[in-house]
């Protein structure tokens, strides 16, 4: 309006073809901010519908388990081994049993790696091209498909063996869980400010003894939250154990022989013809995740004890 | 042991603290010849007995490097392994492995265009799904959420990323494989058949549903790193576009959209890795053929799937080192896609705090 106003007493008035300077209210202006509002409100909607289009199938996930898996459980699930084809009832008591054992073996060997390599990479390499490398090449390797780690195992130890083995089945996990433990650990660590650990080496302290004690205390509720997201993720890995621990119908403590795990047996009976069998894969699910989610919940709730509080 | 003699006799001139700490014990000791050797002190007794001298933390710091440089034995024990495996196949096919149309296992012809074809095809298809949804999640919790929503979203879709895979699998199968069949199929094809695209049978398995189920599992870590990388767009740029008389969505895409390109691209490759790769689940839904599929509707098979359905159960060499070899060429790609994702994210990230699992 006032640029309207002002117009006739320029000197140079703008050509008739022109635009005039600054003036916000002619029509073109009111219908592009109108326009851009409506952009706005529709990137805005899409963008709140893309959320309930993502929630949405991961609670029909949820609530189908649990629906399907509650009414499938019973006792006879946990205590007894899979019934012959044909025959109802029977359990996944050894499948529970072996996966514990599977994940046991994989725990002790990936977990100390894991944390080490992450020492390593935050107390000593900082900074350093190894350590650089060594770092890029975790990130890497956390994304090579668990299958890959599956064959490679069986190339290396089941061939071999010539036989399947729950061992095997325990190195594939364990290879899968170093980058993640090594990567969390490097990252906790990193947040331990220096002036503790100055304070420590003031003290007399040994490096390694306040790396020890000191560092890894202060940021173990880090670690143990990452060893437990790691511990979660290869749980429920089925594709590495097809080859190496290959499954099995019978009780089998022998490590040096093929072993049940739940992921496997799960796999094995959803693709069955049987409905007997497609019942018990519901329930061994909603156990596999319930006990993933409970290992979780429950390390979440005792990680903080016995830490030292990291001031600034 | 030398080194811990060396410590003692130097200990008279230097505090232990700072001669264990390592920095300057070797210079002391060596520097200074004229000292006398004399009683080690009773603080550097007692720390000599915990394993205080400089060989614990040599030693220390040499089992953390060894363990560290595992990550590298590992990469390259598994590079070398599948290579060995694979010899066979590799010399007897060369590259031609990977152009041939037919996988025969009786009649000894190996090719793996088909698998590739519908690895491809899964991916891209999973990932034209995922990250407009993935997109939207992010700029949802990073802009447009109310604070209470923000935590439990962010959990919610993080649980996605905690279900297995084969839980996911079973879910598809006994769940979406009916809705494609029964529901969604007849309706795509309804609308969209004139483009071909939806011809043939539809048994429910097959491209199509392995997308879906792939999509779903790839969303959480596209949406999570996503979010990550425009948390980390300074707050600043945001005020200075509103200052500027933008809208909201403006202010987002020239304001956070256009920062974090680099970043989302990285994180869109990250996903990408991750549906090359993803096994249980496609293999339960793809349907399982070795022929190129001509519609979405048609099954199909992938590199991983592939694996996991026949490896138990090759017979003979040539076989065997055939999927070990299309194991190889999955490791291969895997790693270069990640490599170029991992890169990408560092160049925005670099600089930001640190994630918190």
């Amino acid at each position: 309006m006032a640029a309207a106003v002002n117009l006739p007493s320029q000197p140079e008035a703008p050509e008739p073809g022109q635009r005039p300077p600054m003036d916000f209210n002619t029509r073109g202006m009111r219908i592009n901010t109108a326009w851009r509002n409506v952009v706005n409100g529709i990137v805005s909607g899409a963008s709140i519908l893309a959320t309930v289009l993502v929630i949405a199938p991961l609670i029909a996930i949820l609530i189908y388990l649990l629906y399907k898996g509650a009414s499938s459980l019973n006792l006879d699930f946990f205590t007894k081994i899979p019934a012959p084809v044909g025959e109802t009832g029977g359990g996944m008591a050894n499948s529970i049993v072996g996966s514990g054992i599977i994940l046991a073996i994989c725990s002790l060997m990936g977990i100390p790696v894991g944390i080490a390599a992450g020492v390593y990479l935050a107390e000593f390499g900082r900074g350093s091209f190894l350590a650089n490398a060594i770092r890029f090449t975790a990130d890497v390797l956390n994304g090579v498909p668990s299958i890959v780690m599956g064959i490679a195992v069986y190339a290396l130890i089941v061939v071999e063996q010539k036989h399947f083995s729950a061992f095997s089945g325990g190195v594939a996990l364990a290879i899968m869980m170093i980058p993640t433990i090594t990567r969390t650990t490097e990252e906790m660590l990193a947040t331990v400010p220096h002036s503790i650990r100055e304070a420590a080496l003031g003290l007399g302290v040994p490096r390694w003894r306040t790396t020890v004690s000191v560092a890894l205390r202060t940021a173990s509720p880090g670690i143990i939250t990452g060893c437990m997201l790691a511990f979660a993720r290869v749980a429920g890995e089925t594709a590495p154990l097809i080859f190496t621990a290959f499954g099995n119908q019978f009780w089998s403590l022998n490590l040096n022989d093929a072993m049940a795990a739940l992921p496997l047996q799960i796999y094995v009976y959803a693709i069955s013809p049987y409905d007997e069998w497609h019942r018990l894969a519901w329930a061994g699910a909603l156990v596999l995740i319930v006990m993933i989610m409970v290992a979780v919940t429950l390390v979440r709730l005792f990680a903080n004890r016995g830490a030292i509080r990291g001031g600034n | 042991m030398m080194l811990n003699e060396a410590e003692a006799k130097g200990i008279s001139m230097v505090p232990p603290a700072v001669l264990s700490s390592g920095l300057i014990g070797e210079q002391a000791a060596g520097g200074d010849p004229s000292h006398e050797a004399s009683e080690p002190s009773a603080i550097r007794l007692f720390l000599n007995s915990r394993g205080s001298g400089a060989w614990a933390d040599r030693g220390f710091a040499g089992v953390m490097l060894v363990c560290a440089l595992s990550i590298f034995v590992i990469v390259g024990f598994i590079a070398v392994i599948l290579v060995l495996r694979s010899k066979m196949s590799l010399a007897q096919f060369g590259f031609g492995f990977f152009t041939g149309m037919t996988w025969d296992p009786n009649g000894g012809s190996f090719g793996a265009l088909p698998f590739i074809f519908g690895t491809l095809a899964t991916s891209l298809l999973a990932l034209l799904m995922a990250v407009p949804l993935a997109l939207g999640v992010a700029i949802f919790l990073t802009e447009l959420s109310p604070k209470f929503l923000r935590a439990p979203i962010s959990f919610l879709t993080e649980l996605l990323a905690a279900i297995p895979s084969v839980v996911y699998g079973l879910w598809a199968v006994f769940v979406l494989v009916p809705l494609m069949r029964d529901k969604i199929g007849p309706l795509l094809f309804q609308w969209f058949g004139w483009t071909h695209l939806f011809d043939g049978s539809n048994f429910g398995v097959g491209l199509l549903t392995a997308s879906i189920i792939l999509a779903i599992m790839i969303l959480p870590i596209i949406s999570s790193i996503t979010r990550d990388i425009m948390l980390a767009v300074p707050n600043a740029q945001r005020e200075a576009v509103l200052a500027l008389g933008a809208t909201r969505w403006e202010m987002i895409r020239t304001g956070v959209l256009r920062n974090a390109r680099i970043g989302i691209v990285g994180a869109v490759i990250l996903g990408l890795g991750r549906a090359l790769g993803e096994t249980m689940a496609v293999t339960m839904v793809i349907g399982n053929s070795t022929e190129i599929p001509k519609s979405l509707f048609a099954p199909s098979y992938t590199l991983a799937s592939v694996i996991a359905n026949e490896f138990a159960e090759a017979s003979g060499d040539l076989y065997l080192s055939s999927l070990i070899e299309i194991g190889l060429a999955l490791f291969l790609v895997t790693i270069v896609v990640n490599a170029v994702a991992r890169l990408l994210v560092w160049a925005v990230t670099r600089g930001a705090p640190g994630r918190v699992a």
